[in-house]
């Protein structure tokens, strides 16, 4: 076989889609490539302002604090494995119960949200860190405290209203399996995020 | 004048290999490393161990929540070539400035 003909049939000759996928996760998965490098550029100033100060705060208790935001974790970690159960439900032409993963997936990322906001709440009325000031005189913890986790609880927020969405046309007989699984990759990504946030702020600066 | 469809059906992957008992032992296994994670915080172990652990934890956490809950193992390779490699090599750039972070406090003046 000539090396043109090899060309014609190849997967990238035309007429096929190379990656056997459909245009909305095609899109989905380019969106979140990029979101991951605001998220990367976030936490990376975040660890450059840590090593520049020696004195870098450790508000972070473990009561409260370092309690609230492992269960924050364990509401996010089981809310993928609810989201991913609707998936898989709605592959299998189950819409019912596509609707009743997704409302407990939604569940676990309302939890997330009010743990999130006490937590925030006692940080700045008890703590008194708010995004430009705070006691111990490091004023870029506060700034890169709450632009980081304020972006990702933001992400939280607009997934829950993403799927409510996508949860109530489910229930009345719109949207396909594509639809679930593109707004599931969003949900996943939310999660995926948390698992750097948590060790990296939360952990790292605990107090001991 | 064409008119542009999306992918046929028949010529998309099936992602949804994996079933309920494989997302519930990756749920668990993702559970557990977080346990490990906060044992590691109130071990006194030194910062730089500390950090690697976490970070190694983490994008274990990550690559498993892609590749089975992202369904990413099921797609083809050239989906996984055309988006990670970029991601990776951006990060890793952002890395380069991160030894300036320690030039920087061997360059403030005695207090």
């Amino acid at each position: 076989m000539s090396d043109a003909s090899i060309a014609l049939t190849s997967a990238w000759a035309g007429g096929k889609s190379p990656y056997a996928t459909n245009s909305k996760k095609f899109g989905m998965w380019l969106f979140l490539i990029s979101d991951s490098l605001t998220f990367s550029a976030l936490l990376f100033a975040y660890t450059y302002c840590r090593v520049v100060e020696p004195n870098w705060p450790k508000p972070f208790q473990f009561s409260p604090s370092i309690i609230f935001s492992s269960i924050m974790t364990f509401c996010l970690l089981t809310s993928s494995l609810t989201m991913v159960m609707a998936v898989h439900a709605m592959n299998h032409g189950n819409r019912k119960a596509t609707v009743r993963w997704i409302l407990a997936t939604m569940a676990g990322g309302i939890a997330f949200v009010i743990l999130h906001l006490t937590e925030w709440l006692r940080l700045i009325n008890d703590e008194h860190v708010t995004p430009f000031t705070n006691p111990w005189g490091v004023p870029l913890f506060g700034g890169t405290f709450f632009g980081l986790t304020g972006l990702h609880m933001t992400h939280v927020i607009i997934g829950v209203i993403y799927l409510a969405i996508i949860c109530q046309a489910v229930a009345r007989g719109k949207f396909k399996f594509e639809d679930v699984e593109v707004s599931g990759l969003y949900w996943h990504f939310v999660d995926l995020v948390w698992m750097f946030i948590f060790p990296m702020v939360y952990l790292m600066s605990a107090r001991i | 004048m064409s008119t542009y469809t999306d992918t046929p059906q028949e010529e998309i992957v099936d992602v949804a290999k994996a079933g309920a008992p494989t997302f519930l032992k990756v749920w668990i296994a993702l559970l557990v490393m977080t346990g490990i994670e906060l044992l590691l915080t109130y071990e006194q172990v030194p910062t730089l161990i500390m950090l690697t652990a976490l970070l190694g934890l983490s994008i274990i956490k990550a690559a498993l929540i892609i590749a089975y809950f992202m369904h990413l193992k099921f797609e083809r390779l050239s989906l996984f070539l055309t988006l990670f490699p970029m991601l990776i090599f951006c990060i890793i750039l952002m890395m380069i400035f991160l030894a300036d972070a320690y030039r920087i406090p061997l360059m403030r003046p005695p207090q």
